[in-house]
């Protein structure tokens, strides 16, 4: 089994990797279909260890009305060549000039952020994604296929145009798409998908990011079977580091903010997000034939 | 050489420049972004005599220039703070003060009380201002009656420098700052948030959890600009000025309205780093102005 460099160097103590401001260079910024659009992004320096799950607080400058730095995932990372990217759909005043941004612009942003989805070593872990909530999987798959584990992928939206970025997922691993208009994939839900409905209980981990209810429903079709799940949210955000207390969460132990203990956290920490454990099988969701 | 040293009744600052409460977390969470024990002090978040759990999400709304917020003190409780916090704070060579919340009178006394032992901690903060909870908060600070009685109750259980932070939401600013120096306090800091509101026009519904919360950020900054004038020219004590401010530029304007130091606030956000470039932007406008002591400059406004 192959072990990601900053593992073995930060093990689970990747609290202790340095936060930094930086300006990076836009060195390209593609649209992907729908609103969505990747900006591929290079530092003129070595880039802080990462882990799949964290995030970056970007400023938008050139936006009158846009005062608060904006969070987006990291959506994969090339440590040699020095660039990352970001998979931003244009939905507000933020995204929306972000989207316009050309090549050479500079982008402030501080990084790395929040604690990351935990890496498994068990072999067999879903990942389900639905719209911009694909971001931080694509780094996920990434890094477990280097850990030696091929992780299924299932992505879900409305229509085609909301899954972005499909055939690079294709090229790490067996991806199953589902949109409600039945345009691309499976019609329905994720929720719906057979492999969703058929295979979830060979899975040993659930990973998921996306719209909340749909978090929400697959959180608790994985809790039915026992599966941990992982769900990555997205609150609003101020300072991004754990200063302003803005981006809380109700756990188990009270207000968390999502910016530093998560934004990933155990569905099963979550307030209102479990399932009442005697009516799991009359979940509509949950059928495991 | 620049001076850029001044002083809050015993406190030694380095620099004028200090941090909001609030918007600072304990330092702590911007050691990796800068040297915390550079600036001239810091102001820890809201200590209040019980945890608690704060409001409900969401606790944020983005404005013109500014933001709402209603976290509502937050906090784990003072006997978390001495314990498990202090400790950590003892590192910074700078004055940590501790931002003092509570709802009744009794309330923040025990809080005083209890930070009043901690030996680096050389100041307090009273916070009879804070707009985000139900009872209490701002209710002391919007009449000069129950602020003089929360100030004169503290003043007796707490030795070491006593500031009060007073509430923008109010006619009359300057009694209410009248009021505190004559119970006693050492000093004033002046704004806490404006009460304000955000409301999400396609849901119809309001933003904030608690439908209203407090506004910061430059677009208060001409209100607490004001504010601080006026109190300034009111109260013999220093004056702490805050509100909005982002640059050394802002922290200037200040200084030259009467405040002896200047809190950085929500900027801190946007780039966390920004207090070191004040101090830095400050120590130039006075070489630039041929002024060698800051202290020159406080009250300089010349009408
Ligand atoms: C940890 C984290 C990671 C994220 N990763 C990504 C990512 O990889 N790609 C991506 O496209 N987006 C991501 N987001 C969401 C992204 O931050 C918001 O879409 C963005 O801030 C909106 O900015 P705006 O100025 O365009 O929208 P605004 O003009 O501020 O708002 C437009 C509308 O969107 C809503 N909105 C604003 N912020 C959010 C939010 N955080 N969540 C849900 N609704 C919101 C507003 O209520 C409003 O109705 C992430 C958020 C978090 C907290
Ligand atoms: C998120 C947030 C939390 C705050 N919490 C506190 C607090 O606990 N105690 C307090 O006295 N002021 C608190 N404040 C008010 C600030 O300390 C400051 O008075 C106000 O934000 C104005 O300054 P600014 O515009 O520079 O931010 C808070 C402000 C913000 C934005
Ligand atoms: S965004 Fe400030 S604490 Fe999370």
């Amino acid at each position: 089994m192959n072990i990601p460099n900053w593992i073995c160097l930060y093990g689970n103590k990747l609290n202790s990797v340095k936060k930094v401001i930086r300006d990076l260079e836009v060195i390209e910024n593609k649209p992907v279909g729908g609103n969505n659009f990747i900006l591929l992004l290079k530092s003129t320096e070595n880039l802080p260890p990462m882990r799949p799950g964290q995030f970056c607080q970007v400023k938008v400058d050139k936006a009158p009305e846009v005062y608060l730095r904006r969070p987006f995932s990291i959506h994969s990372v090339d440590y040699k060549a020095k660039t990352l990217t970001l998979l931003i759909k244009a939905i507000g005043k933020g995204t929306t000039v972000l989207s316009g941004i050309t090549q050479g612009e500079r982008l402030n942003i501080v990084y790395p952020l929040g604690n990351g989805f935990s890496l498994t070593m068990e072999p067999n872990v879903l990942l389900v994604g639905g719209g911009c909530g694909v971001a931080p999987l694509l780094f996920l798959a990434q890094t477990l296929k280097e850990m030696g584990i091929i992780p299924t992928i299932l992505v879900g939206g409305k229509t085609t145009e909301d899954i972005p970025r499909l055939e690079a997922y294709r090229k790490i691993a067996e991806t199953h798409v589902a949109t409600e208009d039945g345009s691309l994939g499976e019609k329905g839900l994720v929720t719906q998908h057979t492999v969703f409905k058929t295979r979830l209980a060979e899975f040993k981990r659930v990973y998921t990011c996306g719209p909340e209810a749909m978090m929400k429903a697959v959180a608790q079709a994985a809790e039915a079977l026992e599966i941990p799940c992982e769900v990555s949210l997205e609150n609003t955000m101020a300072c991004g580091i754990g200063a302003c207390l803005c981006c809380v969460t109700e756990t188990k132990e009270g207000h968390k903010c999502v910016c530093t203990d998560g934004p990933v956290f155990d569905s099963r920490n979550l307030n209102g997000w479990n399932i009442d454990k005697a009516s799991a099988c009359s979940l509509p969701y949950i059928k495991t034939e | 050489m620049i001076d850029l040293a001044v002083k809050i009744d015993n406190l030694q600052l380095k620099n004028p420049v200090m941090t909001a409460s609030g918007t600072f977390g304990y330092g702590l969470e911007f050691d990796d972004f800068l040297d915390v024990s550079q600036l001239g002090g810091i102001v820890v978040k809201a200590t209040t005599s019980k945890h608690r759990e704060g409001n409900r999400y969401p606790r944020l709304a983005e404005t013109n220039m500014g933001m709402l917020n209603s976290v509502g003190l937050q906090n784990k409780g003072v006997d978390y703070f001495v314990k498990e916090t202090y400790p950590k704070l003892t590192k910074y060579n700078t004055n940590v003060i501790v931002n003092v919340s509570d709802s009744t009178i009794e309330g923040y006394v025990e809080v005083a009380e209890k930070i009043n032992e901690l030996e680096r901690i050389p100041g307090i903060e009273l916070n009879i201002s804070c707009p985000n909870v139900k009872e209490g908060g701002m209710a002391f600070g919007t009449s000069s009656q129950m602020a003089a009685s929360v100030v004169k109750a503290v003043r007796k259980a707490y030795k070491k420098t006593l500031i009060v932070k007073l509430s923008p939401n109010v006619t009359n600013i300057t009694e209410i700052a009248k009021a505190v120096e004559d119970a006693g306090a050492d000093s004033v800091s002046l704004i806490n948030t404006l009460l304000g509101m955000a409301i999400d026009a396609e849901k119809r519904r309001p933003v904030l959890s608690t439908v209203t919360g407090g506004l910061s950020g430059p677009a208060v900054k001409p209100i607490a600009l004001r504010m601080v004038y006026q109190v300034s020219k009111a109260v013999k004590i220093p004056v702490i000025g805050l509100g909005g401010i982002s640059s050394a530029t802002d922290a200037i304007e200040f200084i030259l309205a009467g405040a002896t130091a200047i809190q950085v606030g929500t900027a801190n956000f946007i780039d966390p780093a920004v207090t070191i470039k004040i101090i830095n932007g400050i120590a130039d406008y006075l070489q630039r102005h041929q002024i060698e002591n800051i202290t020159n400059l406080i009250g300089a406004l010349e009408i």
